[in-house]
């Protein structure tokens, strides 16, 4: 499954269910109510709200843990061991690869700088998503990991407005099977 | 406690104070339509349904993004006046000041874009707006700078009058924020919630235009002084810090009119609690540190850092979910809520601010930034939450108010379709970007691949109707200001 399927999913999920919240206590103004039921019904939204606090809670703490305890990105200070490194920097407004041919399959490390403004190295791959990104800043270098599991043309875009021809700074990286064509 | 009036007494505005508030409401409603105008062009542009080049499309962006946030912060402030004023001493001096300076800084900052070429976005990242590659000249970025500092200056000025006035009265802000009651003590029944929350904006704001303004000097003088080169990393985290807080600001300025105007057209009081009071120390602290979140994608940022904006950006959503969304909702629950305009608007928006916060949420995540990141799934989110969340905050409290002067709170025939046709645009506006940035396409682009032009014509579609019923709200609202001198309150049959 895509993640960024998965992420739209979710938030229509979630947006959904804050609309039926809605949609519901809504659909029962004006609905007569005296004050026997009204003291209840205000207990109730007291006792529901200590459990939709628990719940929020324990997703909370279960995607916090999820998504944080193998850290998502990779170490900035320590040397990576990729067997493959490419040097990126940005320039107003074109990018400057040490290679861009890369094997599939094996580990890439991406070496991302600029040499003027901030850009934005974002990795698209051929059905038009986006895999990876990171900034590309003066003065630093932004270390990313990744393996491209297919060969074929991955095309990086700028994602960091950086001048008049920031939509147009795009540079093709060739990525082929190791052995012949991909299985 | 206030009654429940619909008008109450300490509410009418004398003459000089009637005269400033309407000028708040006409420029910021006039600056809205044009600014929508704007963002309009830019969406039929993406859309190949019209044809602006990529230096005016930037032009207009920047523009956009800064005379949106800008007129959000006037128009909320206003509400926080408005309703701040009832209960400690606000001089109007500040109040006018404030707009004084708003309108000159609007104008250097229009000048340097549309003149002076400046087209670095109104999050002036350094170095961009002194390296635009000879498009923008160095005075047009330091003119930019320099209508921020103003608009910022005027800012700071009315938060120190109100805070002043709050310690006048409360004696200290913790005490207006109820912090002496988060674990136990009898709650004041009666301390009002705007306080509460304007005492929270004062504190988190100032130290987010603070940040702002250190960060535009630093970038004054680099512009003047290009020997004197800054840290881009720095930079960047002391704009987001300023803008993060800024434009979150307005949400928690806008919201004081849902706690102040709901509970008259439910009938039913919406008094403090403890949660409440927890819901906003928490949102305090939380809207000053999570600025990081905007940083994830720096991987030289230290990891702590990143780890704060991620769990900080989820945690923000319990007060807004738990507290305010909830307790909205058990006050109209089974209540006798008269569906006017300001409430319909005001359900609107609390439902706005708490579904636009879940794919804010998710993007606040690492892993799901590595994807999503500058994509359009960001103006998506912002969008959802601030057309319909904060504007229609404001706009809830013009509705009120020109309900107040017609002495009838009666809506217009045309106000049943002017809300429908705004909250249907609205969603399929908003939605089109989020389904955008999930297919990756990038924000701020100029021109879109042919794969991404689907989205922007839903995209416009949608925007043409926001825009056709905020022309008619605005029709309604100058007119309903200019119309009646009088202001009436008792005189109505309230509650
Ligand atoms: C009819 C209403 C509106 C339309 C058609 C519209 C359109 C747009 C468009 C096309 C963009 C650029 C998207 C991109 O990056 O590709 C944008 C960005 C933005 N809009 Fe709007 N917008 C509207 C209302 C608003 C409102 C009410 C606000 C806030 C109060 C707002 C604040 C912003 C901000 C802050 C940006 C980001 C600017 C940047 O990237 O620097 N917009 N809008
Ligand atoms: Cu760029």
């Amino acid at each position: 499954m895509i993640t960024e399927n998965e992420v739209w999913v979710i938030a229509l999920v979630g947006m959904g269910l804050v609309a039926l919240g809605f949609i519901y206590v809504i659909s029962q103004v004006g609905k007569s109510s005296d004050e026997e039921r009204a003291k209840r019904a205000y207990k109730t939204s007291n006792v529901l709200r200590r459990w939709l606090f628990l719940i929020l809670l324990v997703i909370f703490a279960g995607v916090s843990y999820a998504s944080l305890w193998h850290f998502p990105l990779p170490p900035q200070q320590a040397p990576l061991a990729a067997k493959q490194i490419v040097n990126v920097i940005g320039h107003q407004w074109s990018w400057e690869f040490s290679t861009n041919q890369v094997e599939a399959g094996v580990l890439v490390e991406f070496r991302v700088t600029s040499a003027d403004v901030n850009h934005g190295f974002a990795i698209y791959a051929p059905d038009g998503r986006i895999v990876v990104q990171t900034q590309a800043m003066p003065g630093y270098t932004n270390k990313i990991l990744y393996t491209f599991d297919r060969p074929g043309t991955y095309m990086v875009r700028c994602l960091e407005y950086c001048g008049l021809a920031h939509h147009v700074m795009e540079a093709p990286i060739n990525v082929v099977a190791i052995r012949g064509p991909s299985t | 406690m206030s009654s429940l009036a619909l008008y109450p007494e300490d509410e009418k505005l004398p003459r000089n104070e009637r005269l400033v508030f309407d000028l708040y409401i006409i420029t910021a409603v006039a600056l809205f339509v044009l600014m929508m105008l704007l963002g309009l062009s830019m969406r039929l542009t993406q859309a190949t349904w019209a044809g602006i080049g990529p230096k005016l499309f930037y032009e207009i962006l920047t523009m956009h993004g800064a005379g949106m946030v800008g007129t959000m912060g006037l128009v909320t402030l206003a509400v926080m006046w408005f309703f701040l004023r009832k209960y400690v001493h606000l001089h109007l001096w500040a109040f006018l000041t404030n707009y004084v300076l708003f309108m000159l800084g609007a104008l250097a900052i229009i000048i340097s874009i549309f003149i002076g070429g400046y087209a670095g976005m109104w999050t002036f990242l350094y170095p961009l707006p002194v390296h635009s590659m000879g498009i923008g000249s160095v005075n047009a970025a330091a003119l930019f700078f320099i209508g921020y500092l103003l608009i910022g200056v005027g800012f700071l000025l009315f938060y120190l009058d109100a805070a002043a006035a709050i310690i006048r009265k409360f004696g200290n802000l913790g005490r207006a924020m109820g912090l002496q009651w988060l674990f136990g003590g009898t709650i004041d029944q009666s301390h009002p919630k705007a306080v509460v929350a304007s005492t929270m904006v004062i504190i988190a704001n100032s130290l987010g235009i603070l940040a702002g303004a250190v960060v535009l000097v630093m970038c004054l003088i680099n512009a003047y002084f290009p020997a004197v080169v800054l840290n881009a990393l720095v930079v960047k985290n002391l704009i987001y810090w300023f803008g993060h807080m800024f434009i979150n600001a307005t949400i928690y300025m806008g919201v004081i009119a849902v706690y102040e105007l709901l509970p008259r057209y439910s009938g039913r009081p919406y008094a403090v609690s403890r949660v409440f009071l927890w819901a906003w120390a928490v949102s305090c602290v939380f809207v000053i540190i999570v600025f990081p979140h905007h940083l994830l994608m720096d991987y030289a940022q230290p990891r702590w850092l990143a780890i704060i904006g991620q769990v900080v950006s989820w945690g923000a959503g319990f007060p807004v979910f738990l507290v305010t969304a909830y307790g909205v909702l058990t006050n109209i629950y089974r209540s006798g809520l008269r569906w006017k305009m300001p409430s319909r608007l005001m359900v609107l928006a609390v439902f706005g601010w708490a579904a636009g916060i879940v794919p804010a949420i998710l993007d606040g995540t690492i892993v799901v930034n590595t994807l999503m990141h500058n994509t359009q799934w960001v103006p998506g989110h912002f969008h959802f939450y601030l057309l319909l969340g904060v504007l229609p905050m404001a706009l809830a409290m013009m509705y009120h108010v020109i309900g107040s002067r017609a002495q009838s709170s009666d809506d217009a025939a045309g106000d049943k379709l002017s809300l429908p046709l705004y909250i249907i645009g609205g969603l399929v506006f908003a939605l089109a970007f989020l389904a955008a940035g999930k297919a990756s396409v990038a924000r701020r682009f100029a021109t879109h691949l042919p794969e991404w032009v689907p989205y922007d014509q839903a995209g416009s579609i949608g925007a043409i109707l926001i825009i056709l019923g905020m022309l008619f709200f605005s029709v309604r609202i100058i007119a309903g200001l200019l119309k009646t001198p009088t202001d009436v309150g008792s005189a109505h049959p309230g509650g």
